[in-house]
């Protein structure tokens, strides 16, 4: 009886370490979709995108997909999300839907009057913590240009410990390129606001290589 | 103090002052010829000696291993040796059961025939009377003159008509009789046939007794000279067991190639039944449930084979009772067959698996989508390679058996070779030693040739005879009784 009490206790130990291990290996992504005014245009790419990550994302990983609108500190405003069953089968049926809603948001997408990125990215954080992966990512595509209503407070560092931010398909405005130190300073902001908040800052405008996305720590 | 200093101790000039350091060295060589010499021949004969040793040590070492392996070929070749001839003797026993067990039945069959065919013989050969007699008689009578004489003539005439038809009659009588013979010798023909396919057939089996008992002539003549302990058959067994272990290795090779094979056909739908993201250590837990069915394959085939007798690794499976080794065969054959039947399920789940995967991908990656349609032919043939690959691994039992058989001789030989490596290294290194020493010696005397030269002067001058031997034996210092023997 005591061995069989220990051999049930080794293997409950085991099984311990082994789910520990999976949280261990897992990535999070959590993508955000700038559906402000004329960047909506763009929202096609970002199909590719999503599409990309669910090619690379496997049992066990999260990925939500949300958008960024007048207020985006929101669990609204999260279009879908999806932590894929340890089952290969049952992984392959979840990113059937997953992508079908994101098809169906693309589709029937509208602007927003204003632009809460710094709102999204700190939902972002929340749920990265939530899934307790060992990579975290925040995609933000968009154009960066941040418009808030005026009674929303953002300017607080957001919390983006292990979080890597990537910025996709940044464009330039039509003022950028009047004075392009513009486009410069406004990604010096945001490298800012995500290293202060103890998050890693990178860009990635050339999306022929999407390879690079989630491949560099 | 540097070294500029010293050259100016005794002069300014440090040429002066060098050549003043030099003959102190050489004066003081001079003086310490004796003791430094002792120093360096002891140094360099002890260090030869110590390898030598060594050396003598090693070499020890590598005879008593390469006895120990002689042993070990010896005695694994004796069990194989004992083993063939015991499953000879059960083939003979097997062969006399099967065919020489009804010679009896046989032998009275022979004789049956035999005797048949005497009779027939016998009946064949009793001919009726010549008919050359009679046809004498006929004649004669017929011949007898008639002189007339109506009666007489009368007479005669029913006579030769009496004696014709008589004549006639065992004529065909004769014929009725020959032709029985023929019958008779007709008959025989099948039964020689019979006797001579019967006899056929006692000598294939005589001949086979005599190939089997020639070959346990051979064994047991191999037999004879394990048991004499001779060199040579050890020699013979060596070369035999490498050659098996390089063969066994061989095979063991291709059945890991297959192990692999069937751990890609079923560690991905593993993850359908233990999860595809809990890992064990640096290991998916899929992966490992799906080298445990591996492995358990290859020990239920290891235990199958046990239990068949065909392997000899367990001795306590081997000495089981038949009854429980069949019992065990049945249990071991069920639970490998199972397990075959759960991979071949297994291989069904990863192509359907791989179809949802490849759909998805296409779907995904924005390539035409082609409706994923059910493959026969790959499920199929993944199937009967996932039931298949457990059988054919529990043969890697017989293979396993040999090798490590075979390692032990193997590893034998390897460690004897690189003893005797070292043996000859420790004896280079203490040779190379002693004749360092001799070349210090030599090197010696040269920087202290002059003083040397000024004592061989002087010591000719005094005593000729007793110099010319000092000399010698200084001139000569590696020169001592030690080389000389």
């Amino acid at each position: 009886m005591k061995k069989m009490l220990l051999l049930l206790m080794l293997s409950v130990a085991i099984g311990g370490c082994s789910d520990m291990h999976s949280r261990s290996n897992s990535t999070a992504v959590y993508m955000l979709l700038d559906s402000s005014g004329t960047y909506t245009e763009e929202l096609a790419k970002a199909q590719t995108i999503v599409n990309y990550l669910l090619m690379m994302l496997d049992s066990g990983d999260s990925i939500a997909v949300a958008r960024i609108d007048s207020g985006s500190f929101s669990e609204k405003d999260i279009i879908a999300k999806v932590t894929f069953d340890e089952r290969p089968s049952a992984a392959i049926a979840q990113k059937k839907d997953f992508k079908h809603l994101v098809d169906q948001f693309i589709d029937v997408a509208k602007g927003s009057a204003h632009t809460d990125i710094s709102g999204g990215v700190l939902q972002a954080s929340q749920f990265l913590d939530e899934t307790g992966a060992a990579k975290k990512y925040v995609l933000i595509f968009s154009d960066l240009e941040e418009d808030l209503i005026k009674s929303h407070i953002r300017d607080f560092a957001i919390p983006l410990e292990g979080v890597q931010v990537v910025a996709l398909n940044v464009t330039k405005l039509r003022a950028d390129n009047i004075d392009p130190r513009k486009y410069l300073q406004r990604l010096d902001l945001w490298q800012k606001r995500i290293n202060d908040g103890g998050g890693d800052w990178r860009v990635v405008n050339d999306l022929e290589h999407l390879d690079r996305l989630l491949s560099v720590n | 103090m540097a070294m500029q200093d010293l050259l100016q101790v005794w002069s300014n000039s440090p040429g002066v002052s060098a050549a003043v350091w030099l003959a102190i060295i050489v004066v003081v060589l001079y003086l310490g010829r004796t003791p430094s010499h002792q120093l360096i021949r002891s140094t360099s004969h002890g260090l030869r000696a110590s390898l030598r040793l060594v050396a003598r040590s090693v070499g020890k070492m590598e005879e008593r291993l390469n006895q120990s392996n002689k042993a070990v070929v010896l005695s694994i070749a004796r069990e194989a040796t004992e083993r063939g001839v015991e499953s000879e003797f059960f083939r003979i026993n097997a062969l006399v059961e099967r065919d020489l067990s009804g010679y009896p039945a046989l032998h009275r069959k022979i004789s049956d025939v035999i005797e048949r065919i005497e009779s027939d013989f016998h009946n064949a050969s009793e001919a009726p009377a010549a008919p050359p007699a009679w046809l004498d008689a006929v004649e004669a009578i017929a011949n007898i003159p008639r002189n007339g004489d109506v009666t007489a003539s009368r007479i005669l005439d029913n006579i030769e008509k009496t004696i014709k038809s008589a004549h006639n009659e065992t004529q065909q009588a004769y014929k009725k009789s020959s032709a029985e013979r023929h019958r008779l010798l007709k008959q025989m023909l099948p039964s020689w046939r019979n006797l001579s396919t019967t006899i056929d057939q006692v000598k294939g089996t005589i001949s086979g007794l005599e190939e089997r008992s020639r070959f346990i002539d051979e064994q047991m003549q191999i037999y004879q000279r394990i048991r004499a302990n001779e060199d040579s058959i050890a020699r013979t067994l060596t070369s035999s067991s490498l050659t098996q272990f390089f063969i066994a290795g061989l095979v063991l090779l291709i059945a890991i190639l297959g192990s692999v094979i069937n751990f890609q056909l079923i560690a991905l739908p593993m993850s359908e039944m233990v999860g595809g993201t809990s890992q064990l250590g640096p290991m998916r837990t899929a992966d490992v449930a799906a080298l445990v069915i591996i492995m358990v394959e290859m020990a239920m085939g290891l235990f199958l084979m046990e239990s068949l007798r065909i392997t000899h690794m367990f001795p306590i499976i081997g000495n089981m009772n038949d009854a429980m080794r069949k019992r065990m065969v049945i249990v071991t054959f069920v639970i490998l067959a199972a397990l075959a039947t759960v991979e071949a399920s297994l291989a069904y789940m990863r192509d359907l698996l791989a179809l949802d995967r490849e759909a998805i991908m296409q779907s995904l990656s924005g390539s035409q989508l082609v409706e994923a349609q059910f493959r026969w032919i790959p499920s199929v043939g993944q199937m009967m390679m996932g039931f298949i690959l457990p059988f054919a691994l529990a043969f890697v039992a017989i293979p396993l058996e040999s090798f490590i058989h075979a390692l032990r001789t193997a590893l034998g030989v390897i460690a004897a070779v690189l003893l005797r490596l070292i043996t000859f290294v420790i004896r280079l290194v203490g040779n190379v030693i002693y004749h360092t020493g001799k070349v210090f010696i030599a090197a010696y005397d040269l920087i202290i040739m002059l003083p040397l030269r000024v004592e061989q002067l002087t010591r000719t001058r005094h005593n000729p005879n007793k110099a010319v031997l000092n000399t010698r034996s200084r001139t000569e210092p590696g020169l001592n009784k030690e080389t000389l023997s």
